[in-house]
């Protein structure tokens, strides 16, 4: 083999068009004969979006990246670029790209998009299942000295010591003991774990392995969500894989310790995140929390300990125990220590996955990974992390450093790691309503301040972006915030108040143009609108022409827009491709 | 309504006697099966697992992946996740819904198409996704949607 050919293939790869990528590459590589000196390498997602991408490895080119290729380029590249040794200039990935890995630490991620997921050999290769081999000369206990000294702490939200969680259930009274790896992923805007699972799912199993060894487990269960099935088709392979290979399943790799693996598909609904409600599903029940203690380490699935950790603290593991303890704390900060994956989304110009280590500041990961704003002329206005238990942060905020506690004292989270960045054309108090919208659908109705008290501030922001707020509805959304936060039983219920308080916290003037003047000063709320042209600021560019999707909008070369109302279905589709802000 | 031939039930529901925890799963593949869990099956369960009818019908309505009516051929679902959102999914799911002349989680009268929202699907690099069946649409707008519909009606009619 002297060519390499490396094609991004998770969900947004796949769903951008890479299947016929791949295909027209070997229709292409065939016809000119040299299918057998080239190797094609189905990867994961490599966490920038650039519809597909595109690697190619040749001894005399080294590696070159092509950014959004499309089938009708790849006869162009196998041409010049694997039969001439020209890289094909249009195509290769530009500065934007370079900009979002410069600054990236990729532990996690390491593997993304640079291995074939689908083949252990590659896993192997990159060095896996070696943290696996290593433990056996060593004592359980020794593990989760070395996890706890690390400072790996549970990347699924709350933050928690990982090793501390896996001695408290190496401790608990009660056998068998499980291993629970919560790939729920449900926050709207977090795709990491997605991606992890896809890209490199031997590092999660071997994460999970070690874990059974360490605290005394023999079964692992992964809880998946029914809406990744690209992830639970390679994860399913991965298993079966190892099993093959003797690093899952009886005697493991001849030792006297047994350990398997399964997974249980979620079912639609986002409550099943939260520990105890997971567990409540895995055994066939309805996902509802419950109060805690008892900790799952204690009695978990079946009423058994149960270490329940996330996607990328299991993803964290094998590499804390290949490189130790003292390596990994040497990144991060004094009490966040490693890295963290984000996922970057929202009106920023690189959209994607980016791990940092802990202690970058906000700005440096939107400005540094993500480029900053895709339309400059609109400007930011807010950055959304947490998803909906986090909180909305205004660009005064944006120097301090990612890690749990800082994030915390600003009323935001870390969370799983979304984060959204949302520009002048964004409405805070649509979004908090977007996010209480989401938790009342979501509350399981278990608690009474989360199934009651949530819908009642519901009920008030959807009053506020009707225009018929009134004054004192803000303080009622303060109080009702700050109790639900206090009184509810789980962790939905306890955050699910932040976006709205957050938002009251910085952004309080949006709300008040919203109840005193009945404007939307973001032009979002249908109905402060009034879907006129502002001749003053409009530039005559037919914009808005273009997007109409009912033909509402008169407009002609050199004249000023004007919108028919009879036609108009307010569907804003003028309004925001307007850069110029003329309607109202 | 026609009557649903059980057969499948009953073999399915074999498969899941004497282990614990398998309802979800069992009516996961129930409905893979049908495309929906008919009423029929309900019983069927209660009957060979010893589970009572409220029981599963305590999953089934709790759960927002399974469905007690049949779907349309295509199920369209326009993704609200954040990032969707803000870049204009909602109007896009609004619009969707006007021209079907259908409501979220509702089937059109031909049966070709039910309208879904869903939370996110991890794809927000590509926002606003629609996706029908198994298709993605990435960076979608309500022109494009329309576009997409009108794909659909020609093949599904066909
Ligand atoms: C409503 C709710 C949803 C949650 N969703 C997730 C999730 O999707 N993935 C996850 O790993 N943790 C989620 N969590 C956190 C889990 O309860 C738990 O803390 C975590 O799985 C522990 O793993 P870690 O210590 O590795 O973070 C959620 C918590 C709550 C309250």
């Amino acid at each position: 083999m002297t060519t390499k050919i490396f094609v991004c293939m998770g969900t947004s790869g796949i769903s951008s068009g890479a299947e016929e990528v791949v295909r027209i590459f070997e229709q292409e590589l065939e016809k000119h004969n040299v299918i057998d000196t080239c190797k094609i390498v189905r990867t994961g997602d490599r966490g920038l979006f650039r519809d597909v991408l595109v690697d190619i490895i040749t001894p005399k080119l080294g590696r070159i990246t092509y950014e959004y290729i499309k089938p009708e380029n790849v006869p162009q590249i196998v041409e010049e670029h694997i039969l001439g040794e020209t890289p094909v200039k249009k195509f290769q990935a530009g500065e934007d790209y370079q900009q979002f890995f410069a600054d990236q630490k990729r532990i996690v991620l390491s593997n993304c998009g640079e291995i074939d997921p689908e083949n252990i050999e590659e896993y192997i290769a990159s060095r896996g299942y070696d943290a696996l081999k290593k433990i056996f000369a060593i004592t359980p206990d020794q593990i989760i000295e070395s996890v706890e000294k690390s400072g790996l702490k549970g990347r699924g939200g709350a933050g928690f010591s990982t090793g501390l969680k896996w001695k408290f259930c190496k401790n608990a009274q009660g056998n068998p003991k499980y291993i629970v790896c919560n790939a729920d992923e449900g926050d709207p805007g977090a795709f990491m774990d997605r991606s992890i699972l896809e890209g490199d799912p031997h590092s999660v199993i071997e994460g999970m392995i070690i874990a059974g060894y360490a605290i005394g487990a023999t079964q692992g269960v992964v809880y998946c969500r029914a809406e990744y099935p690209l992830a639970i088709k390679r994860l399913n392979k991965a298993i079966s894989q190892a099993k093959e290979k003797g690093f899952l399943g009886a005697n493991i790799l001849g030792n006297n310790f047994s350990f398997d693996i399964t997974i249980a598909q979620g079912a639609g609904a986002f409550v099943c995140g939260e520990e105890t409600a997971l567990l409540a599903s895995i055994e066939g029940r309805r996902g509802m929390p419950k109060p805690k203690p008892p900790f799952p380490a204690q009695q978990g699935l079946w009423g058994k300990p149960t270490v329940i950790n996330n996607v990328e603290t299991f993803a964290n593991v094998r590499h804390i125990i290949m490189h130790g303890a003292e390596w990994f704390s040497s990144v991060g900060t004094q009490n966040s220590k490693g890295t963290k994956v984000f996922a970057l989304a929202g009106k920023i110009k690189n959209t994607g996955l980016a791990e940092v280590p802990m202690g970058t500041t906000i700005r440096q990961l939107i400005y540094g990974p993500g480029g900053g704003m895709v339309r400059k002329k609109i400007g930011f206005k807010a950055v959304q992390m947490g998803g909906p238990s986090g909180g909305c942060l205004p660009e005064s905020l944006l120097d301090i450093p990612i890690d749990y506690e800082s994030l915390n004292r600003t009323g935001a989270i870390m969370g799983s790691g979304g984060i959204i960045i949302m520009d002048q054309k964004t409405c805070m108090v649509d979004v908090a309503r977007y996010f209480l919208a989401f938790t009342v659908e979501e509350s399981c109705g278990k608690c009474v301040p989360c199934r009651i008290g949530l819908k009642r501030m519901l009920e008030v922001l959807e009053e506020i972006t009707a225009g018929r707020g009134k004054e004192e509805h803000l303080d009622f959304l303060q109080e009702m915030g700050e109790s639900i936060k206090e009184t509810a039983l789980c962790g939905l219920g306890n955050t699910a108040p932040n976006p709205v308080l957050t938002t009251l916290k910085y952004f309080k003037d949006e709300y008040i143009a919203h109840i005193k003047e009945k404007k939307c000063p973001a032009g979002v709320c249908v109905d402060l609108l009034k879907f006129e042209v502002i001749q003053e600021k409009c530039v005559k560019c037919g914009q808005c022409y273009k997007v109409c999707p009912v033909g509402a909008v008169e407009w002609k070369k050199k004249e000023y827009a004007a919108i028919n109302k009879e036609k108009c279905t307010k569907c804003k589709s003028c309004i925001m491709a307007c850069e110029f802000g003329a309607i109202e | 309504m026609k009557t649903v031939d059980l057969c499948d039930v009953k073999k399915i529901v074999q498969r899941y006697r004497d282990k614990k925890g398998v309802l979800i799963p069992l009516l996961q593949e129930i409905q893979s099966e049908y495309g929906f869990v008919p009423e029929e099956s309900v019983n069927v369960i209660s009957k060979e697992l010893g589970i009572f009818p409220v029981e599963i019908y305590g999953i089934l309505t709790f759960y927002a992946q399974f469905y007690l009516v049949p779907r349309g051929k295509y199920t369209i679902r326009v993704c609200q996740g954040t990032a969707c959102y803000i870049m204009g999914g909602k109007e896009i799911l609004d619009h969707i819904s006007n021209k079907l002349g259908v409501e979220v989680d509702g089937t059109t009268n031909d049966g070709l198409f039910s309208l879904e929202r869903v939370a996110c699907l991890g794809c927000c690099g590509m926002g606003p996704v629609v996706v029908v069946g198994e298709d993605f649409h990435g960076r979608c707008t309500i022109q494009e949607g329309e576009k997409i519909l009108e794909e659909y009606r020609v093949k599904g009619t066909e």
